[in-house]
């Protein structure tokens, strides 16, 4: 063979070699961590978990009031920042598509999309835990809020922007206002979008930990108290995993996979609602 | 026919009342859609100027030399940011020298090698492996990861380059398990399907056309990835790459359970460090006196300047990319 097609066949052998093996090697980790945390979590899964509340180190407990501190922070995150997402996103995909705020609007919110969730957290200190003189559920709930509404936003305004025009302008031509054709016409037609990303906001911020550290803090004990500190399940395994205790380790270990559990099954949803409305429109 | 047309002249037929409510409540949508847009800017706003007013206390104490003092004593209240901010920086450029690479790689599989009956089921994986917690990487590289370092890793590395020159120094004992390297290793496998989803999205906007002409002249499949394909999705590559960069500067969770939160600036790569975010987490709800916590605020802040820069430079080689495929279609 012609030393030269040669040449060119031994290279591409070569970097499609190396492809396969990143991606064999880059799986492997992932395989691994996943591994891992079934037999962890799995060996340390009981009912106690659900029923009894975060144990002192040597005794039997389980996570309960971390997990309904999660469930409570959650809701309210999602219950506040939803509805503010959406409008958001309607302004940037119909009333405003083309304006300077909008623009602007568009990459505040892209920024806040990735910021890191540490600084949130900070942000949120400073604005109510600094002025309430202690920490509480509702600026836990509130540093949540501020990661759920940049999510809502982007899944928001890419699912409207796809809804075609001649449905709007089918509508408008009914003599519909604008009000009338984004409620009645174009939410309708996205609402599994929509769907989808209030449900890829809460898989991100129920394994949230950062900006609760210092907003929500963590509570021992069982409380509903919206006022008072309150235990979350990321901020309970951060503290459960560095502490020098065995059974503490087991809990954690439960926890994290009950809060992996949780976020894959959402994402799954998310994922197969998403794909249903595709192949509806296509 | 001509009853419609005189209706648009002589005053309407029809419910004028009815008509001017539904304008009314046309307006108050628009103004509420408006506000929360408002909203969304009044957040970053304040955002920025809470984490300023927390932090004005440090600056006006230490001033600019606080980026480069390498102190960190609570005790005395002397506070540097030069550990942490070094710490941040090199945790994030090793994670993103491992784990770019490797996510173009694993990317290239997805769209040009790997056999049609697989693709969706990585894809898919990998998809819900970048959602993920940072805390489940985290509990795993301090539980797994670091005593495995500790025990095989880290003192077959110290004993290969022992008498080497520089590298020496890299890689100099004792091998805690802990440390940088740790915190980078984590930090890759993190963003790792992160880099991968955005690099196989912008692979599949390449119009099959463009490949089927390079493979029409004969290239081999490695040619058309890095003569056309890598070519047109430059932009959207390093767009990708510099939004992992985002997240791993300031992610939290992964790194503050195997940095060690050591104050100093160590030219080993395997002992301990501290980053931005993990000396805030770990210390803020401990600190006490006039200074500790604006320093952590200000820390806070740094790391808010950063992010932004790179984000926004990400965002902006994606808007380009995006420019040119809305071009071509």
């Amino acid at each position: 063979m012609n030393p030269i097609y040669a040449k060119r066949r031994r290279r591409n052998n070569m970097f499609l070699g190396l492809s396969v093996i990143a991606t064999l090697f880059g799986l492997g980790w992932l395989a691994m961590i996943l591994g891992t945390l079934l037999y962890e979590g799995f060996s340390g899964l009981d009912l106690a978990i659900f029923t009894q509340s975060t144990p002192p180190p040597g005794l039997q407990g389980g996570l309960l009031n971390a997990i309904v501190g999660s469930l409570i922070m959650t809701s309210l995150a999602v219950l506040a920042g939803t509805p503010i997402g959406i409008l958001v996103g309607t302004y940037l995909a119909e009333y405003g598509r083309y304006t300077r705020l909008a623009f602007v609007v568009r990459f505040v919110n892209d920024i806040l999309l990735s910021a890191p969730s540490i600084v949130i957290g900070l942000f949120i200190y400073e604005l109510i835990v600094v002025n309430m003189g202690h920490f509480s559920a509702w600026a836990g709930a509130a540093a949540l809020t501020v990661i759920v509404i940049p999510v809502v936003v982007r899944t928001t305004e890419n699912m409207l922007v796809l809804i075609p025009n001649s449905l709007r302008e089918a509508a408008a031509a009914l003599g519909a206002t604008r009000a009338h054709v984004i409620r009645q016409v174009t939410w309708r037609a996205a609402r599994a979008g929509i769907i989808t990303g209030v449900l890829l906001a809460i898989a991100r911020i129920s394994g949230e930990t950062a900006p609760l550290l210092f907003t929500s803090l963590s509570n021992q004990f069982w409380s509903a108290d919206l006022n008072a500190p309150m235990a979350s399940l990321p901020v309970v395994i951060f503290h459960m995993a560095l502490s020098p205790y065995d059974d503490w380790h087991r809990l954690a270990w439960s926890g994290a996979l009950l809060i992996t559990m949780a976020v894959l099954l959402l994402s799954i949803i998310a994922r197969v609602l998403g794909s249903s409305t595709q192949s509806e429109r296509s | 026919m001509a009853v419609i047309a005189s209706s648009a002249h002589s005053p309407p037929a029809f419910n004028t009342a009815r008509i001017r409510r539904a304008h009314r409540a046309d307006h108050i949508f628009h103004a509420l859609t408006r506000v929360c847009a408002g909203f969304v800017l009044l957040m970053f706003v304040s955002l920025v100027l809470s984490l300023v007013l927390g932090a004005w206390p440090a600056f006006g104490a230490y001033g600019f030399s606080f980026l480069w003092t390498e102190v960190w004593n609570p005790v005395r209240e002397d506070f540097g940011a030069a550990a942490p901010i070094y710490g941040t920086l090199v945790t994030s450029i090793l994670a993103m020298i491992m784990a770019v690479p490797i996510g173009i790689g694993i990317a290239i599989f997805l769209t040009e090698l790997c056999p049609r009956v697989l693709r969706r089921p990585i894809g898919i994986a990998v998809e819900l492996l970048a959602g993920i917690p940072s805390i489940i990487y985290g509990i795993w590289g301090y539980f797994v990861l670091a005593p495995i370092l500790q025990q095989t890793i880290q003192p077959a590395f110290i004993g290969f380059f022992e008498g080497v020159p520089i590298l020496e120094s890299l890689f100099a004992g004792p091998p805690y398990g802990i440390g940088i390297f740790t915190a980078a290793l984590i930090l890759a496998i993190m963003i790792l399907p992160f880099i991968t989803a955005i690099t196989r999205d912008v692979f599949e906007t390449v119009p099959s056309v463009l490949k089927e002409a390079a493979y029409g002249m004969g290239a081999t499949t490695w040619e058309v990835i890095w003569s056309v394909v890598l070519p047109y999705t430059r932009s959207g590559v390093v767009g990708g790459a510099m939004l992992a960069l985002g997240r791993a500067l300031g992610e939290t969770m992964a790194v503050t359970f195997v940095i060690g939160n050591a104050y100093s600036i160590s030219p080993s790569l395997f002992s301990p460090g501290t980053t931005i975010s993990a000396a805030i987490a770990n210390e803020f709800t401990e600190a006490i006196g006039d200074l500790y916590v604006p320093a952590l605020i200000e820390l806070g802040l740094i790391l808010f300047v950063v992010t932004f820069l790179v984000l926004a430079a990400a965002q902006f080689m994606l808007y380009r990319l995006e420019l040119r495929a809305g071009g071509r279609s």
